[in-house]
C-alpha cells in the first residue's frame, strides 16, 4: 500500500523522506511505479503548493529553473529559447505538461534527456538545506541522495555554443537510444572549453572529459572532430535495453556525435 | 485502513466532489469514483494516451495523475464535449473521416485535438501531428484523425499517404 503526505515546504518534504519515500515531481515516473505495484514506492511526499518552486528567472548569464518547472512551461518562456528544443524532445505533449526538470535528473535510463544538456550548461544546483552542488557530482549518488533538489542554474550560452541531439527509434516520439548535448565556446574560431555529454549511454546522463580534451583547439571540421569520435567508444560502456544493445550505442554514437559537431541534424 | 481524502474539482463545468484513497489516479477516480467512463485506460504508464484528459486546459495523463493534485481545478473529458445532442466540431469530423475504427483510442485523441484547437485554431498539418505524438491509435493509420482534426479547424484535409 502506497501512502501519501501532503507538506507546504520542500524542506518539510526532505525531513520526511526516507527509505522508500519519494518526492511527487509531476508524477510521469512515480504513478507508474504506482500503477504497476513497484516496491520501493511505499510513500510519496507531495507540495501542496509547487508553483513557488516551478519559476524560471534570468540571473545575468546564467538562468534559474525551479525544480518543480515542466517541460512545457519551459517551452513557453523566451528566456530558455535555447532549452526549447530539449524540453520539447521529452514525451508528447501531455508528458511534457506533467514532466519537472527535478523528476528529469532522477529518471532512470534511458530518461533524462534534459539533464544531460543541463550537464553541459555548468547545472548548479540548490539543494532543499541551502546548500549548492554540481549536477556532476549529484548523478553519480543520486539514488542515495536524501536531499531535494530546490531549483537548478545554468549557464544561458551564446549564439550556437549549444547543441543538443536526441536519436529514437520512435518517431516522433520515443525513449532515447541516446542522446548527446555539447557546449562549444570557441576562439578565433578554434574550439576553447568544450562540454560534451550523452544520455542513455551510462546508468546516468555523464559527461566525458576525454571527448572534451580531444576538442580543445580543434576547428569544427571532419578532421579536426576525428580524434574525438575516436574517443567515443573507448570511454563508453553503454547498457543493453529493449530498445537497442550496448553495442549498438557505442557503434552508431561517433556518428550522431560528429553530425552534432559539424552542425548535420541538431534539433 | 486506507485514508480517503476529500477532492473537489470542477469536471466539464459542473462541481465534483469525491473521496479518493491514497495514491489513487485521477482516471481511476473519473471512472470508478464519479462514474465519467469516457477515458480509457489503456497501459496505465503514460504510453498510450488513451486516458488524456484536460486539467486546467492542458493535455494531462490522467493515468499517471495523483488525483489528489486536481483539488481545486477544472478537469475536462470528452464526456463534456457535445452540448446536447449536437456534437462537437471534432466529434463531427471524426466520424465524416472516418477517424475511429475501435474507438479505444478516440477520447484521447479528442482531447488531445481539443486542446490544440484551442490554443490554435487553425494549426498546420505537422502542429497536428504533434498535438496527438502522445496517443497510440492501432487502427486508422493515424492519416484519417489527422484529416478529421484539420477538418473541425475549418481547413481542407491533405492525404499524404
Ligand atoms: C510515456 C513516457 C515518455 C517519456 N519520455 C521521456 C523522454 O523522451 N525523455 C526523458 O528524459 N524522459 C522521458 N520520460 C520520463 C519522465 O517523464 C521524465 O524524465 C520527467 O522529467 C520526470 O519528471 P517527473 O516530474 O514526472 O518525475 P516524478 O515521476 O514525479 O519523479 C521521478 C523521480 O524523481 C524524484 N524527484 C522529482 N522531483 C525531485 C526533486 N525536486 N528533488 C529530488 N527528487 C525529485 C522523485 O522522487 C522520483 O524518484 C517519459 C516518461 C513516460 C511515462
Ligand atoms: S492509460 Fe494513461 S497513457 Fe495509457
Ligand atoms: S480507432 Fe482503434 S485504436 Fe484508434
Amino acid at each position: 500500500m502506497v501512502t501519501i503526505t501532503t507538506v507546504d515546504t520542500l524542506q518539510e518534504a526532505a525531513a520526511s523522506s526516507g527509505q522508500g519515500s519519494s518526492l511527487l515531481g509531476g508524477g510521469t515516473l512515480l504513478m507508474r511505479g504506482v500503477n504497476y505495484g513497484d516496491q520501493d514506492v511505499s510513500r510519496i511526499v507531495r507540495l501542496r503548493q509547487p508553483t513557488p518552486l516551478a519559476g524560471i528567472s534570468s540571473e545575468g548569464e546564467r538562468i534559474r529553473l525551479g525544480a518543480f518547472a515542466t517541460m512545457a512551461t519551459i517551452m513557453k518562456s523566451g528566456d530558455t529559447a535555447f532549452l526549447h528544443p530539449v524540453a520539447r524532445a521529452v514525451g508528447g505533449p501531455a508528458i511534457r505538461n506533467m514532466a519537472t526538470v527535478g523528476g528529469n535528473i532522477f529518471a532512470p535510463h534511458p530518461y533524462g534527456d534534459f539533464a544531460v544538456a543541463l550537464l553541459v550548461l555548468d547545472a548548479r544546483l540548490r539543494m532543499s538545506d541551502g546548500s549548492e552542488m554540481d549536477l556532476d557530482r549529484l548523478l553519480p549518488v543520486r539514488d542515495t541522495e536524501t536531499r531535494l533538489v530546490e531549483s537548478v542554474s545554468a549557464l544561458r550560452p551564446a549564439g550556437d555554443d549549444f547543441r543538443f541531439l536526441k536519436v529514437t527509434r520512435v518517431k516522433p516520439r520515443g525513449a532515447s537510444v541516446l542522446s548527446i548535448a555539447a557546449w562549444l565556446p570557441r576562439r578565433a574560431g578554434r574550439v576553447s572549453g568544450a562540454r560534451v555529454a550523452f544520455g542513455a549511454m551510462a546508468p546516468t546522463p555523464v559527461r566525458v572529459p576525454e571527448v572534451e580534451a580531444a576538442l580543445e583547439g580543434v576547428n569544427l571540421d571532419q578532421n579536426g572532430i576525428e580524434r574525438a569520435l575516436q574517443s567515443v567508444a573507448n570511454n563508453l560502456n553503454p547498457p543493453d535495453d529493449s530498445l537497442a544493445s550496448g553495442w549498438y550505442r557505442k557503434a552508431v554514437a561517433p556518428v550522431h556525435l560528429g553530425r552534432l559537431l559539424l552542425g548535420q541534424g541538431t534539433r | 485502513m486506507m485514508a480517503k481524502t476529500p477532492v473537489q474539482f470542477s469536471l466539464n463545468g459542473s462541481s465534483a466532489a469525491v473521496f479518493v484513497d491514497d495514491a489513487q489516479n485521477l482516471l481511476d477516480v473519473l471512472r470508478r469514483g464519479v462514474g465519467d467512463l469516457t477515458p480509457k485506460y489503456g497501459c496505465g504508464q503514460g504510453t498510450c494516451g488513451s486516458c488524456t484528459v484536460l486539467i486546467d486546459g492542458e493535455p494531462h495523463l490522467s493515468c499517471l495523475t495523483l488525483a489528489e493534485t486536481v483539488e481545486g481545478r477544472s478537469v475536462e473529458t470528452t464526456n463534456g464535449l457535445a452540448a446536447g445532442p449536437n456534437l462537437h466540431a471534432l466529434q463531427e469530423a471524426f466520424m465524416e473521416n472516418f477517424a475511429a475504427q475501435c474507438g479505444y483510442c478516440t477520447p484521447g485523441m479528442l482531447m488531445a485535438a481539443k486542446a490544440l484547437l484551442d490554443r490554435t485554431p487553425r494549426p498546420s498539418r505537422e502542429e497536428v501531428i504533434e498535438a496527438i505524438s502522445g496517443n497510440i491509435c492501432r487502427c486508422t493509420g493515424y492519416d484519417p484523425i489527422i484529416d478529421a482534426i484539420m477538418a473541425a479547424s475549418g481547413q481542407a484535409t491533405r492525404r499524404t499517404g
